[in-house]
Order: structure tokens, then C-alpha cells, then sequence
């Protein structure tokens, strides 16, 4: 059993395993922290696969950013979980019929599971991948140029998921004061100050 | 090349542009005080749009190495979708004022879900396809939670959002599944492995998750769990516009999907699609009947439209995707109407949802009842009215393509579905009285009201044209 | 074993360490560290009395609207990345493709910072 073996049954073994305890482990922190844990283990076996990016772009993306989202909806929702899952055993027979249904169609696609001849001539021709070639950089020659159209869908999609994030969340405070950095540079200091010549006895 | 590609896809620049450039217009320029202003440019924009892609030049053009792909199909698909969208965004104007929700954000986001959609009607590849319906999946899911006070509003876009993904992940297995067999996602090269070689286990299962992916954007049974929650919970508007435009957008990219991708196999996908139709149908039909809510009814009701909308796509056939096409620009007009006149039921300023208000609604306003019932009768597809005609090159189709089966399923399923159309007509007419509701209609909705009940009378002198349109439109998808 | 994954052995190397030593720590504790629990040492301390209610209480939705925001310049950020890596290849197109893209990510941020989503109140 070489390295690579090894370490792909490691990282298989432990996304599944995590994968399942993110389902049924009590405490949702804890199922979280299992969620960044099947991450991890899905960026090594994309590292196996030479897909060094989107390894990398699941440990920053994903563990680093999406997982921590997570944490905070988790603390945010305020939600007695045990009591959700108090439901859990009334669905669970439809559940695992649905789930027994899928791996039973996985394993028959897997058992059968041939690809066209002409499938390798046709990969090949879209993304070209020559030996010197870097991951990153082939990546990188397919998306801004051939992609475009789809690179650039993604940027409006972003461009939604912010408007969509903003309209849904954001509220104002209409009682609170807020700095409004141009006002206070243009104040004149001239004419923030004045000297009054107040006479004696007069008052102003 | 690249300017040539750009020429292609200029309707979808376009409405790209401008989203960004209303973006900062109302940011920058007095926030909500100018959504109203927006809010009818871009009615405006989407209206010109759909004269622009309407009368474009005749002939299919690629872009991008085939991954979008402006062709008859897509341009009667995309004017379906800019004038129903359109139309309902002008219909939302007056309820988002009365409700507070006049945000310039809302037609922004609504013309994003637009552009969404006219990617995936057009699309030529499997990953231009998810690209397109993600954008406007994500638009929608905002837009259903728009009303973000209300409970059941952000309910809907929480259930929406979530039903959503799991239906996009589907989509994506599937997907994945048939890259691993052709080793390509554009449609032409699936098409052209499809043509050499055999079907595989593989991919007819990757066929088989695409669907049921496709089949929950187009609410259609069994996976349609989402709908009457969506419809009932989004703000009324937002269940108008969801049940007009994604509609067509879907049914569209559900055709393109099938006939410009797996063409060649229209045999191993016709079985899925009838199933999908006949269950939808019946759903449609049966569940209705114990809803009092109008807008869940609605939901059901789209359900089972969408089921005969199927059915038309189970042909497989040149006929059946032309039956499709007339199908859905007819339930898009019939909507018009009825959301336009829900829009408007109203009891002292709150919207009042239950059927049974409408009791005796023909005293109280007759003008609006008699045009309700003549939309209800055509959806109920009662001849002459247009409603029947969409249902009858439906089953046409289905009878040509051999599956008498399914037409006679969808003969039976539309008696049953007739029930609670014309239960509403029984009300309005003959029913309890009820508190009368006092909704004043603004002249938009009037319009749209009475021009949708217009279309159902007098489109059966020749539907307008839309048949022959139609007709070339599917032709340019199966040539 | 290809030059690539040789480059990622030392990590997985690492990997096995941390995972090894961590488990020997852990375990040791619980072999070598006397243990004689009872009900008040092992119950939640808070200042001398019962804990009142839940550790967990709700966030401000507002960290949460921060963070989708970084998660989102996140992902944009990310796919700067092949776009530095592969710059001499893709020519012009590459170029104003990436600054279009930028473009509509500075239209969003334009729009964040104007509509005070990053002002924290």
C-alpha cells in the first residue's frame, strides 16, 4: 500500500466519518466543528486528485470563513436542538428509505460505471492539461478567457448574494448618532468659535 | 470574437448594465425616496428589452464556444418571461407602497432574477445552465423573504432557500454524473457522444437527477413540497411574479435541457417526464380542493399546470415543445389577471387570502367578478375560453407522441381541477354572503385584470399568432 | 507518487504528528490524572450560584451580516488568485475580464459602504 493509498482511505474514511457526526452529534457547535473536519479532509483528497486550488480555496472559503459563519448562526439561532430532533425518529424510517434508495443507485451507477469512448478525446480538448503546468495556472488560463461568461455570471451572482444579505439584514438605528467624516473635515474653524465681547452687568 | 460574442448576448448585457447602474442610482441618489422612479424604469427597461429580443433577426447564434445560445426557442421564451415580469412588476408597485416595502432594492433584484433567467433559457452548456439558475434562484430567495418582519414571508424564503439548494444540488450531481460519462457539459458535445454511443447506467441516472433538480424549480410533483408554503408566505407580489416568470424560465431550460442535451435519448427521459406530469396533474388537482387560502390555491393550481405543461415536453416531439411554449405564455397571461385582481382583496386596508370572501362578490363589484370568473373558467380550461386551447395542443401532442395514457389522465385530472375553479365562481356568484371586501382597484390592475380576461375571450379567434410563433420557436430548438 | 504529492508529504507528515500527538496528550490525561469528580466540581461555575439559564444567547444579526460580507469579498478574492498565477498567459482578455469582474465587486461595495452596512453603530 503506497503513501497515496493510504492517505486517500485516511481522508475518505475520516469525510465520511465527520460527515455523519455533523448529522448526529448533540451539540450543533459540535457538528460544526465535524462540518470543518469532512472540509479538511475533502481538501486532502483534493490534493490527492492534484487539484491543489480548490484544495487550497476549501481550507480559506470553506473552513476558514463559511465554517465560522456557521458558528455564528449556531450562536445566533438560539434554538433548543434536542427539542428539534425530537422529530428525528418520526422521519427517520422515510429518511433512510430515501438514503438506501440513493446509495442503491450509487452502488449500481458504480458497478456499471463505464465512460464513453470518445469522453478522454473530449475532456482533453477543453482543458488541456500539459505536464509543466501548474494547477493554479491552468485553472487560471480557462476561467478569465474561455469561462468568461460563466466568470463573469459569478461576479453578478456575488453582486446578488450582497444586495440580497444587505436588504435582509441591515437595519438602521434611527436613534443613534453616527460620524459623518465629511462634515467634519470641511468644518471651517473659523467659524466653529466665536468671541463674544460680553459687557459687564449684561450678559449676552 | 469576443465582440462578437458580446453582440449575442447584448439583451443580457444590457439588463446587466443597468441593474448595476439602478444599483448606484439609488444608493447615491436618496435611497428609497427613488424607488418608485426605479421601480418603473425598470418595467421600462424590461418592456424595451422584450420589443428588442422580440424583433431581433431570425437564426440561431452561439456565444461564448457554444455556451449560450440565442435562438428562436430562447427569444419567445425570453419575451414570455421580460413581458410577464414586467407586467407583474408594474402590478407590485401600488401593494409595496401600501405595505412598506417600496425598497429600490426590490426591482433591482427582480431584473437580476430576470437576467437569470434569460441565461438559462439560453443556455448551451450545463454549467451556463447552473450559472443562470442560481443567479435567479438567489434573487427569488430574497424577494419571497422581502417582507423580512413578517414571519411567514422570511419562513417562505427560508424553505425556499433550502429546498432550493438541495434541489441545485441535484442538479449538480446529476450534472457531474453526465460529465463523467461524455467528459463534456456543452450540450452539443453531450449530444454528439449521445449520437455514437449507447446510453449508460451512469448517464441515465445523471439524466434522472437533473430532472427531479429541474422538476423542484418548476414546482412539479412530487417535488413540489415547497410551493403552497413559498406562494402563501412570499409577500402577494412576489407569489405573482414567482408564479408568471421562473415559471417559464424553468419549464424553458427544462426543454433545453432535454432536447438540445439529450436529444438523442428521448426515449430514456420520456417516462420520467410523464410520470412527473400525470402525479403533478392530479396533485394539482386533488390537493386544491380543500384550500380556502387563495394564494395556496394558486399554488396548487401551478402545480398542476405545470403538469400539463410536462406533458407537453413527455411528447418529445416538435408539436409538444410548440404545445409547451403555448402553454405557458397562456398560463403566464391567465396569472396576470388573477394576481392582479388578488393583489387587490382587501378588507379595511388588510389583505384578506380566504375564499370565502368572496361571497357574492358579483353584487358588490360585478365588472371585476365577471372578469375573475372568465379567468377562472379559462384556467379551469372550459371551452371556447384560451385556457382550453393551451390544454388541447397539450394533449394533442401527447395523443400524437403515443402516450393516450397520459392525455386521458390529464382529461380526467383537468375535470377534477375544474372543481375548485369554478367552486370560486359558485362563490362569487352564488355563495354566502361575506363581508364584502373593499379593495380599490388602481387603474393598473384594472387594466392588466381586464386585458388578461380580454386575451381569454378573444384569443380564440387565433391566439393571436402565438401558435405559429410558437411553432417556429420549437422548431429552432428540435432542428 | 507524482512530484506534487511528494511536495505535500511533509504535511501529511505533519498532519499524522499533530494527530498523534494530540492523541497521546489527551489520552495520558486520562490515564495518568487523578480523578474524584462530584456533583459540584464537575457543575457549571458561575460566580458562587447556579447558572441562571443557557450559555447561549442570541447574536446580533449584525456579526452576521459581516461576516457574509467577508465571505464574499472572500470569494471574490479567491479567484484573483489563478487569475495572478496564469497573468502572462491570458493576455488582454484576461485582463479586462478580471477588471470588469472587479468592476461589479466595487459596485457592490460601493453600494455596502453608501447604504452603511459596514458602519457598526
Amino acid at each position: 500500500m503506497t503513501i497515496t493509498v493510504f492517505a486517500f482511505y485516511l481522508f475518505a474514511l475520516t469525510a465520511v466519518a465527520a460527515g455523519l457526526m455533523v448529522v448526529l452529534s448533540r451539540n450543533p457547535v459540535h457538528s460544526v466543528l465535524f462540518l470543518i473536519l469532512t472540509f479538511f479532509s475533502a481538501a486532502g483528497l483534493f490534493v490527492l486528485m492534484g487539484a491543489e486550488f480548490v484544495a487550497m480555496l476549501l481550507v480559506i472559503v470553506y473552513v476558514g470563513a463559511v465554517a465560522v459563519l456557521f458558528l455564528f448562526v449556531v450562536m445566533m439561532l438560539d434554538v433548543d436542538f434536542a427539542e428539534l430532533k425530537d422529530g428525528l425518529a418520526q422521519y427517520m424510517p422515510v429518511g433512510l428509505l430515501v438514503g438506501i434508495i440513493l446509495l442503491m443507485e450509487l452502488g449500481l451507477v458504480f458497478g456499471h460505471w463505464i465512460i464513453a469512448d470518445g469522453a478522454p478525446a473530449l475532456r482533453q480538448a477543453v482543458a488541456p492539461m500539459p505536464e509543466d503546468t501548474h494547477n493554479t495556472v491552468a485553472l487560471g488560463n480557462l476561467i478569465y478567457t474561455k469561462y468568461i461568461y460563466l466568470f463573469q455570471t459569478s461576479g453578478l451572482i456575488l453582486l446578488v448574494a450582497m444586495i440580497g444579505a444587505i436588504v435582509l439584514t441591515l437595519r438602521h438605528r434611527p436613534d443613534i448618532k453616527r460620524q459623518n467624516v465629511l462634515e467634519q473635515m470641511y468644518r471651517d474653524p473659523a467659524k466653529t468659535m466665536q468671541l463674544k465681547d460680553v459687557k459687564p452687568g449684561q450678559g449676552l | 470574437m469576443i465582440a462578437a460574442d458580446l453582440s449575442t448576448v447584448l439583451p443580457e448585457l444590457l439588463l446587466a448594465i443597468y441593474a448595476m447602474a439602478a444599483l448606484m442610482w439609488g444608493v447615491y441618489l436618496g435611497k428609497d425616496t427613488q424607488a418608485r422612479t426605479i421601480l418603473w424604469a425598470t418595467v421600462g427597461v424590461l418592456f424595451v428589452l422584450a420589443v428588442f429580443v422580440g424583433f431581433a433577426p431570425e437564426g440561431t447564434r452561439t456565444a461564448f464556444g457554444g455556451m449560450f445560445t440565442n435562438d428562436g426557442f430562447g427569444r419567445f421564451a425570453k419575451v414570455v418571461i421580460l413581458l410577464g415580469a414586467a407586467i407583474m412588476l408594474a402590478l407590485s408597485e401600488d401593494y409595496l407602497t401600501r405595505n412598506d416595502l417600496m425598497k429600490f432594492e426590490f426591482p433591482i433584484l427582480i431584473a437580476l432574477a430576470v437576467l437569470g433567467m434569460m441565461m438559462m433559457v439560453s443556455a448551451g452548456d450545463l454549467m451556463a445552465l447552473y450559472m443562470g439558475l442560481e443567479l435567479q434562484s438567489l434573487a427569488l430567495y430574497v424577494v419571497a423573504s422581502f417582507r423580512r418582519d413578517s414571519l411567514r414571508s422570511t419562513e417562505a424564503g427560508l424553505k425556499y432557500f433550502v429546498l432550493g439548494a438541495l434541489s441545485s444540488g441535484l442538479l449538480l450531481y446529476g450534472a457531474s454524473l453526465t460529465y463523467g460519462y461524455t467528459g463534456t457539459t456543452t450540450f452539443a458535445g453531450i449530444t454528439s457522444v449521445l449520437e455514437s454511443e449507447d446510453m449508460s447506467l451512469g448517464l441515465l441516472f445523471g439524466i434522472v437527477f437533473m430532472c427531479c433538480g429541474l422538476a423542484f424549480k418548476v414546482s412539479a410533483a412530487p417535488f413540489h413540497m415547497w410551493t403552497p408554503d413559498v406562494y402563501e408566505g412570499s409577500p402577494t407580489p412576489v407569489t405573482g411574479f414567482f408564479a408568471t416568470a421562473p415559471k417559464v424560465a424553468a419549464m424553458a431550460l427544462f426543454a433545453r435541457l432535454l432536447h438540445d442535451g439529450f436529444g438523442a435519448a428521448v426515449s430514456d427521459w420520456q417516462q420520467i417526464l410523464a410520470f412527473l406530469a400525470l402525479v403533478s396533474m392530479f396533485l394539482g388537482a386533488i390537493a386544491a380542493i380543500g384550500q380556502r387560502n387563495i394564494k395556496r390555491l394558486m399554488a396548487f393550481s401551478s402545480i398542476g399546470h405545470m403538469g400539463f405543461a410536462l406533458m407537453g415536453l413527455a411528447a418529445g416531439t416538435v408539436e409538444g415543445v410548440q404545445a409547451m411554449l403555448i402553454y405557458m405564455a397562456i398560463y403566464v397571461a391567465m396569472n396576470i389577471g388573477v394576481f392582479a385582481f388578488i393583489l387587490n382583496m382587501e378588507k379595511d386596508g388588510r389583505p384578506v387570502m380566504d375564499i370565502g370572501s368572496l361571497g357574492l362578490y358579483s353584487r358588490v363589484e360585478p365588472a371585476r367578478a365577471a372578469m375573475l370568473a372568465v379567468l377562472m373558467f379559462s384556467l379551469a380550461g372550459v371551452p371556447p375560453l384560451v385556457g382550453f386551447f393551451g390544454k388541447f395542443y397539450v394533449l394533442m401532442a401527447a395523443v400524437d407522441a403515443g402516450l393516450t395514457w397520459l392525455a386521458v389522465a390529464g382529461v380526467v385530472a383537468s375535470v377534477i381541477g375544474a372543481f375548485y375553479y369554478l367552486r370560486i365562481i359558485y362563490l362569487m356568484y352564488f355563495g354566502e354572503p361575506a363581508d364584502a371586501l373593499d379593495g380599490k382597484m388602481p387603474v393598473v390592475h384594472f387594466a392588466a385584470l381586464s386585458a388578461s380576461a380580454f386575451v381569454m375571450v378573444f384569443g380564440i379567434i387565433n391566439l393571436f399568432g402565438v401558435e405559429d410563433i410558437a411553432a417556429a420557436a420549437a422548431a429552432t430548438l428540435l432542428q | 507518487m507524482n512530484d506534487l504529492l511528494m511536495e505535500y508529504l511533509p504535511i501529511l507528515v505533519f498532519l499524522g504528528v499533530a494527530i498523534g500527538l494530540g492523541l497521546v496528550l489527551l489520552l495520558a490525561a486520562v490515564v495518568v490524572a487523578v480523578r474524584n469528580p462530584d456533583p459540584e466540581k464537575i457543575s457549571a461555575y458561575e460566580c458562587g450560584f447556579n447558572a441562571f439559564d443557557d450559555a447561549r444567547m442570541k447574536f446580533d444579526v449584525r456579526f452576521y451580516l459581516v461576516s457574509i460580507l467577508f465571505i464574499i469579498f472572500d470569494l471574490e478574492v479567491a479567484f484573483l488568485f489563478p487569475w495572478a498565477a496564469s497573468f502572462q498567459y491570458i493576455g488582454d482578455l484576461g485582463f479586462w475580464s478580471m477588471m470588469v469582474f472587479l468592476g461589479v465587486l466595487t459596485i457592490g461595495f460601493a453600494y455596502e459602504w453608501k447604504k452603511g452596512a459596514l458602519e457598526w453603530e
